[in-house]
């Protein structure tokens, strides 16, 4: 493999890896928040329960989410310094907004909150809770700006040859962020949603401690799932109209659409091998006509295929790469514009399976507990402690599939306007050599390994613990100095 | 002074209060298993930056973003030629984040010494690659007039580059048990104390060794008059731990750090990052900084941002002032099995 391969390798490695932590993190934060607030206000001994317990699988996870963060802040320099110098005076700056305005924020405020238990008076204390959790939510306006930006470039200028911001106005509200970060937002609270679901369905089912602590949680967690699992429907919808405006190639590499159709079908599932050579043998099961009103909302319009598709790329960004020693086997080469077909195929579905079995299952959760019901026997609790896979999943389909969608671009040409700002990956990587890149590929898979089996061990031990594993039985009275929380 | 001057002032300051900041809690993260004789005591010192050092490392988070924002040039050619100490940094910050929230989750001796091994080791390295990287980026590297380096992955490791390196960790060393006598009471305190003053001299030698060096390669009057500011203050420091007197001692430390921080970024101005093939190819402030309206939209934030940031973190110190002993440690709670 060339330095590129394993550069682009590294990325998604990190990157999906980081946003397991990530959407758990945003979602649990904003409900431990309003487990606090309803203790605060209530003085009801079961919300501190809640906020306790799940605080504390929430701060097993942020640690992971915090140091694989540190990663993504450097490696743009690192593997993709032609990239960064490229666009760094447009996307370097949500980065450092990011940090200066919400990261900063995120890591002192959780501080206070971990060890503030005795030394905050109790709204000091709270407020310190939403600090925390709006910045994280801040965070990833941010991120996904910079991302959005890369997608759909905006607010800028080609100058000496580099993208040159002219409003940054432009970037952070630009179409395509207003899209993506509700999309992700609800995908987190899903995350969050399900969690708390599994889990209350479990301790409620082994009849562990404090029955009305796991009640309570498991009922928020379906309401708040229900919501997400909506919002995360009609805001994809939403993206997916506007993806098929901005980059038609990604949304007709989605469909494995080979062929420009009108109107063109929705395939549900394909057997054999989804590549562009074998476009004709690969039987696929279809909904007519869906696919044109998921693309503009209308059951009869055209839809582009790729077999279109390829020679407008071609004639707007050109046949072959520039001829640049860099581009190493690249250079002079032909460009080929189609994504990996598989994978985007197979990412979209499995972005929308996943995430329609984790709604089905909230749904399902809704029904068998209302109005207090639990359900017996073993099945609704297993069902629910195992669909806590599958918003992780779509979250993480959903990334694979519209990263590599974009392929072979770093920052996708915007089809209407800002001539001459776009990059192909392979200009974007540094000078780096293989063996330094795979060096880090290597550490980094392990270290990352490693952590992983270590955080869901931890988890395990204290979702099975529950609230007793959480709260310190009663102190004796004679005076104690200690203090209420600590590492 | 213009924009551009102005974010490499900033980026200073980044540093300034990452080397600060971070500097004590990379020490107390050295000195675990020294000054920690039993498992009380080294919860004790894991404590005194429990709640702040999440924050204190967000100080290289932002530099890193800010320089990117600011210099991509310099972003992209420091972080790309001095990719594996890097790698070993980020490794190193990996490990320790993540042993300090999990090394008190399960209660057994075997589980926290794996991971206090974790948290030496990781405040080892990070003080070492990051001085290493800082240094680097003062005392030039060989790279080409694209910026990408030349020669082998290992040119940026250098006497001068491993100074800085040795410099670095032997200034968080002795201000982290400046910083630990400060922030304990009893024993531990006066331990702290007792060990500062006797490692202060061998450990940050290579810190003034260092400075000469950088003086003598591009030292101009205020740079050097930086560098005597630091010898001074880390030999107040001294002398006011000697009498007892911690805060102060601490805030000497600061001084000396400033003194640092001035003395290598005046050194390297107007340059970011010297080429030591061809002088014509060091990339410099004017190059690599980011357009005017980048930068105009940058200092706007940052004029807000920062003074918010040094509120609310002065008062996360403010509010976890007191100084802790082995008696607020409270028994272990944790699920068993």
């Amino acid at each position: 493999m060339d330095v590129l391969d394993l550069a682009r390798w590294q990325f998604g490695i990190t990157t999906v890896y980081h946003f397991l932590m990530v959407p758990l993190t945003i979602g649990l934060s904003l409900l431990v928040a309003c487990m606090q607030t309803a203790w605060v206000r209530t003085g009801d001994r079961r919300y501190y329960a809640m906020t306790k317990f799940w605080g504390k699988l929430l701060l097993i996870n942020f640690a992971m989410g915090v140091v694989t963060g540190i990663v993504q802040e450097f490696q743009f320099g690192m593997t993709w310094s032609a990239y960064s110098r490229f666009v760094g005076d447009v996307f370097g700056a949500p980065l450092a907004m990011e940090g200066l305005v919400a990261f900063f924020v995120e890591s002192t405020f959780l501080g206070l909150w971990i060890f503030g238990w005795d030394r905050l008076s109790k709204k000091v204390h709270l407020a310190c809770a939403w600090a925390f959790s709006l910045a994280t939510i801040a965070s990833a306006y941010f991120i996904l700006a910079a991302n959005s930006w890369m997608q759909h470039p905006v607010g800028i200028e080609l100058a000496d040859g580099r993208a040159r911001l002219t409003s940054i106005w432009a970037v952070l509200t630009n179409n395509t962020v207003l899209a993506a970060f509700p999309h992700t937002i609800f995908g987190a609270f899903a995350v969050a949603a399900t969690f708390l679901v599994g889990i209350g369905a479990w301790h409620l089912w082994k009849r562990t401690d404090e029955e009305p602590v796991w009640r309570s949680s498991l009922k928020l967690g379906t309401w708040v799932g229900v919501v997400a699992f909506a919002g995360v429907a009609i805001t994809g919808d939403f993206q997916g109209k506007l993806m098929f405006e901005q980059q038609p190639m990604k949304m007709a590499a989605a469909e494995a659409l080979c062929h420009t159709e009108q109107p063109a079908s929705f395939s549900v599932f394909a057997i054999g091998d989804v590549t562009r050579a074998d476009c004709e043998s690969v039987k696929s099961i279809t909904v007519p006509a869906l696919l044109s009103f998921l693309a503009h909302n209308d059951f009869t319009s055209e839809v582009k295929g790729l077999d279109e598709l390829v020679p407008l790329y071609q004639q707007k960004y050109g046949t072959n790469y520039p001829v640049d020693e860099r581009l190493g086997e690249l250079s002079g080469k032909p460009i080929d514009y189609v994504p990996v077909l598989p994978v985007t195929y197979w990412g979209f579905r499995l972005m929308i399976g996943f995430g329609a079995i984790a709604a089905g299952a909230g749904l399902a959760a809704l029904w068998l507990t209302r109005r207090g019901r639990v359900p017996r026997g073993r099945w609704f609790p297993l069902a629910a402690l195992a669909s806590i896979a599958t918003p992780f999943l779509a979250n993480s389909f959903g990334w694979i599939f519209t990263e590599m969608g974009r392929q072979p671009f770093v920052v996708v040409p915007n089809p209407s306007g800002v001539d001459g700002v776009w990059m192909f990956t392979a200009q974007a990587v540094s000078s780096s050599t293989a063996g330094e890149v795979l060096t880090s590929l290597v550490v980094l898979t392990t270290v990352y390994g490693l952590l992983a089996c270590i955080e869901v061990f931890l988890l395990r031990r204290y979702v099975r613990a529950g609230v007793a594993g959480v709260i310190p039985p009663p102190k004796p009275a004679e005076t104690d100095d200690a203090l209420t929380f600590a590492y | 002074m213009d924009l551009a001057t102005v974010w490499f002032c900033v980026i200073a300051l980044l540093w300034l209060g990452y080397l600060f900041l971070e500097g004590f809690d990379f020490g107390v993260g050295m000195l675990l298993p020294v000054l920690g004789r039993d498992e009380t005591e080294r919860r004790v010192l894991v404590n005194t930056i429990g709640p702040v050092w999440d924050g204190n490392e967000v100080w290289l988070l932002v530099a890193g973003g800010a320089t990117f924002a600011a210099f991509p040039g310099w972003y992209a050619s420091l972080f790309s030629a001095v990719y594996l100490p890097l790698v070993l940094f980020l490794v190193g910050l990996i490990g320790r984040g993540v042993a300090f929230e999990y090394r008190g989750k399960v209660d057994s001796d075997r589980w926290r010494s794996r991971w206090d091994k974790v948290i030496v080791a990781g405040s080892w390295i990070a003080p070492l690659s990051v001085g290493l990287l800082l240094t680097s980026s003062v005392l030039g590297l060989p790279i080409d007039a694209n910026g990408d380096r030349v020669g082998s992955p290992f040119a940026s490791i250098r006497w001068d580059t491993v100074l800085g390196a040795l410099a670095v960790a032997g200034y968080a060393l002795v201000h982290g048990a400046v910083f630990i006598a400060l922030k304990t009471e009893g024993d531990i305190r006066l331990r702290a104390r007792r060990l500062a003053l006797r490692i202060a001299p061998v450990a940050l030698l290579p810190l003034v060794v260092l400075l000469l060096v950088v003086q003598l390669h591009s030292g101009s009057v205020w740079t050097w008059a930086a560098s005597i500011v630091v010898a001074l203050a880390a030999l107040g420091a001294m002398a006011r731990l000697y009498l007892g007197r911690e805060g102060q001692a601490f805030a000497l430390m600061a001084v000396a750090v400033v003194g640092v921080v001035v003395a290598l970024f005046g050194a390297l101005y107007p340059n970011v990052l010297p080429s030591t093939l061809d002088p014509a190819n060091s990339l410099t402030v004017a190059d690599t900084a980011s357009s005017p309206y980048t930068l105009t939209v940058m200092t706007w934030v940052a004029a807000f941002g920062t003074p918010a940031v040094l509120v609310y973190q002065a008062w996360t110190y403010w509010v976890f002032r007191k100084r802790i002993g082995t008696r607020h440690i409270p028994p272990v709670h944790v699920p068993t099995s």
